[in-house]
């Protein structure tokens, strides 16, 4: 497990953390491999794991129907993908496809739900940090609604 | 009748003749002459031929909105300030063709405009309009380019000023710094001296070309007195200006505050009729139209006044970029009193009050300003977050 | 800047159509040669007014190699009357142009500093000269990065450039598309989230950002929040334009006139005016 731990606190996502915190969330990872093209989950799918990208490109896709799907977003090394285990009902909301082999770090969401409900100080330091990167997104999805490029942007 | 040419500065008084003459010897030597006369109860620029073409014992009562002619009791020829044209319309046309195209084989190939055949000389030019067409020069010959049309016309244009004897009822030269004695830019300035049955004219050299010109006209030098009364009519005229604006701070008080209130009060006045522009003597904005014939065979390009009001003035591919007219007459006069400082040096107005007078609901550019000015925050915070 | 001299700047010369390559459903681009004499000399950043014969003038960019003196090259979008004409133009057709005008990418202040390119959508054709120049002289620049957000995978401009600068061992050029299907493998998002992956030192970097306005503003944002001061930041603006010589006064931005102030203008000089609702 110690090995694991490195992995986690060297992740992007949690710089700064503290050693023992660190160990909290540890206690809920596990190591993952997805080949190119394998599923990382599905839309309507239990939200029972969160992914810290090692290695790889995961695609962000929605499928309409009668047509290819749509992808989104694209998430690199360093960045997370999942961020509906946070929210009642706990279910994804769209696809998630590795696009190339992908390495990754997964973390049980049952489990650390369960851990930040008990520390109340690791509950604040996941929101610290999972709050940034939703409202990026969440920005990132607006300018991406825009359509700047379509034929009147502007 | 002195043969000798006075200098620069040098002060002559000429009659009622010695005004005809010096229209006769203009007209003589190939100019227009073109000045004030009344048309459709308006004191507007036209050719004349003769002083009596002039608007004797004619002046005007103008107000927001409001523009009426009423006979004087003497019969002084300026004795009014000024009508809704201004010179612009000579120096810089209305419509004008810049070039010709003819299709030749797979391409084209272009004639240039016409030559300009007639040189102007202006009578009756106001001190505001001479700053104002001062304004035009630094804007069309100043620049990395050159309106070459309008340096043509200007190289060749002679201008007999006038001092105001009237202030208008819209006038804010002074506060402008525009008036009311006419300083520089002319060849000859005439103050128009009445007093019981004596009715003559002071005259001005200007430049060597003024200097000429009077030298052949009936004149005599001018008496200390009547030196004197020329200045106190001009004094006389500047106490009594209708409108005042504080130019203090002016550009960064309108820079500073595209989102006063104020814009969205003046917006639901505004028509957006463009009146302010087309009597502006500065406003000197165009657009240009492609023509072509019926075959596809020649075609033309036109240059016609265009004014910042219209819709279709700040257009690019999606829609106009000022859509409201809150954005319309912000930009009309931040860039009237403030951009154009940056631009060009000075400011754009001149205090005329042309834009106050023709305006059709009566918005007045110093109330505007002072309104902005009294309500003004120090600098553009941010009322409110967001996310 | 003094301009470039120029002709007569009222009067568009004849200029034959050598070449024309459609790039995208509604974007083509054109390789014009002068009918007679020299092509004037041109910078980065530049931009000519084309005529088409009785219809009207419309401002683009150059696009093309300030190096390679005997054609101007233009990418135009189908836009509008003008546009649409000039965007269907054969080869061997005549058009007029007037130009060059405008103030240039920085590409002289940049020498010695990391250089970050941001494109949006059509914004690439703009910054290609500019690439084509610091690529022409690699060894004055640090690192360099360029960045291309568009669209859709159909509409990524100049394909085969984009392969070859990637090929290059010496730039870092990333791709990133709003939304695709996928058969795309490359990134899916808006192009500010290549800012962070990308190197360069925030402290010695000169950023050029060419696209729609609002991705402009947003790009500038983002590199704000990465460490570049504004005073380093360009941006390619546009407005209404007519004359493009200063004597119109349609493309007035705030006090500057894009004709002669821009296009190219300093992001820390028009960061408040950017923020104003139909200024």
């Amino acid at each position: 497990m110690e090995g694991l731990e490195r992995i986690v606190l060297s992740h992007p996502f949690f710089a700064g953390l503290e050693a023992e915190l660190g160990q909290l969330v540890s206690g809920c990872a596990r190591n993952l491999r997805f080949d190119l093209g394998t599923y990382l989950f599905h839309e309507g799918d239990a939200a029972n794991e969160f992914y810290l990208i090692r290695h790889g490109t995961v695609a962000l896709e929605i499928m309409p129907p009668g047509q290819p799907a749509i992808v989104f977003a694209t998430e690199r090394e360093g960045n997370i993908v999942g961020t509906s285990w946070l929210v009642p009902p706990y279910r994804w909301r769209f696809d998630a496809r590795a696009a190339e082999l992908t390495r990754a770090i997964g973390i049980d969401a049952r489990c650390l739900r369960d851990k930040c409900e008990a520390d109340h100080h690791l509950g604040y330091e996941m929101m610290k940090r999972f709050l940034p990167v939703i409202v990026q997104r969440l920005d990132e999805a607006r300018l991406q609604l825009l359509d700047v490029y379509g034929q009147h942007g502007t | 009748m002195a043969e000798v040419e006075l200098p620069v500065g040098g002060k002559a008084a000429l009659s009622h003749q010695g005004l005809q003459a010096l229209i006769e010897a203009l007209v003589a030597r190939g100019y227009r002459v073109l000045g004030p006369t009344v048309r459709d109860r308006a004191i507007i620029y036209d050719e004349i031929a003769t002083i009596d073409d002039l608007p004797a014992g004619w002046t005007d009562r103008q107000d927001a909105g409001t523009y009426r002619l009423e006979r004087r009791a003497d019969k002084a020829l300026f004795g009014y300030a000024v009508g809704p044209q201004s010179w612009k319309r000579f120096l810089h046309p209305p419509v004008e063709q810049l070039w010709q195209a003819r299709r030749e084989g797979n391409g084209f190939a272009i004639t240039g405009p016409e030559k300009i055949a007639s040189k102007f000389a202006f009578l009756g030019v106001r001190a505001c309009e001479l700053h104002a067409i001062a304004i035009q020069d630094r804007v069309f010959t100043q620049g990395p380019y050159h309106d070459t049309s309008y340096q043509q016309r200007r190289q060749d244009n002679f201008i007999v000023a006038v001092n105001c004897g009237e202030a208008g009822g819209t006038c804010f030269c002074v506060s402008m710094n525009a008036g009311p004695k006419a300083d520089t830019g002319f060849d000859l300035a005439l103050t128009e001296l009445l007093d019981g049955d004596r009715h003559s004219f002071l005259v001005e050299v200007g430049s060597v070309l003024g200097g000429e010109a009077l030298a052949a006209l009936p004149h005599r030098p001018a008496t200390p007195d009547e030196s004197a009364a020329a200045d106190a009519v001009v004094a006389h005229t500047a106490r009594r200006m209708g409108r005042q604006l504080d130019t203090n701070g002016i550009k960064e008080l309108l820079q500073d505050n595209p989102d006063h209130a104020r814009w969205d009060d003046v917006a639901a006045r505004c028509l957006t009729c463009a009146n302010c522009t087309m009597v502006c003597p500065t406003c000197f904005c165009t657009t240009v139209e492609d023509h072509t014939d019926l075959a596809g065979q020649t075609a033309e390009r036109v240059r016609r006044w265009d004014s910042c009001f219209t819709l279709d003035f700040s257009y690019i591919h999606g829609g106009s970029v000022r859509k409201e007219n809150r954005s319309r007459y912000r930009q009309w006069m931040t860039h009237k009193l403030a951009s154009w400082i940056d631009q060009f040096g000075t400011s754009g107005c001149v205090g005329c009050g042309r834009c106050i007078t023709w305006c059709p609901v009566g918005i007045d550019i110093t109330v505007e300003a002072a309104a902005i000015r009294a309500s003004a925050r120090g600098s553009r915070e941010a009322e409110h977050g967001g996310t | 800047m003094t301009p470039t001299v120029v002709a007569d700047p009222f009067v568009p010369a004849p200029y034959r159509v050598a070449q024309v390559r459609r790039e995208t459903r509604d974007v083509a681009t054109l390789e014009l040669c002068p009918t007679a004499g020299e092509r004037p000399a041109f910078q980065p950043g530049q931009f000519n007014m084309l005529y088409a014969f009785g219809v009207g003038e419309v401002a683009i960019s150059m696009s093309g190699d300030p190096a390679r003196m005997g054609s101007y090259v233009h990418t135009v979008r189908n836009v509008g009357a003008v546009s649409g004409v000039i965007a269907a133009l054969r080869e061997g057709a005549i058009l007029g142009l007037r130009g060059p005008f405008g103030t240039a990418w920085p590409s002289q202040t940049a020498e010695g500093c990391d250089v970050v390119i941001v494109a949006g959508g059509l914004g690439l054709a703009p910054l290609r000269p500019a690439i084509y120049h610091v690529l022409a002289r690699r060894e004055r620049y640090g690192r360099i990065v360029i960045l291309y957000g568009t669209r859709s995978p159909a509409d990524i401009l100049y394909h085969r450039e984009i392969e070859r600068w990637r090929r290059r061992l010496d730039v870092d050029i990333s791709v990133t598309v709003d939304h695709a299907d996928p058969s795309w493998h490359g990134n899916v998002g808006v192009v500010t989230k290549l800012i962070a992956r990308s190197g360069f030192d925030p402290n010695s970097t000169i950023a050029m950002i060419c696209g729609p306005e609002v991705m402009m503003r947003f790009t500038a944002m983002a590199l704000n929040e990465a460490g570049v001061s504004s005073d380093r930041v360009y941006l390619s603006m546009e407005r209404n334009m007519k004359c493009a010589i200063g004597l119109c006064g349609h493309c007035q931005f705030g006090p500057s006139f894009i004709c002669k102030d821009g296009p190219v203008m300093r992001y820390d000089r028009i960061a408040e005016i950017l923020a104003v609702r139909e200024i």
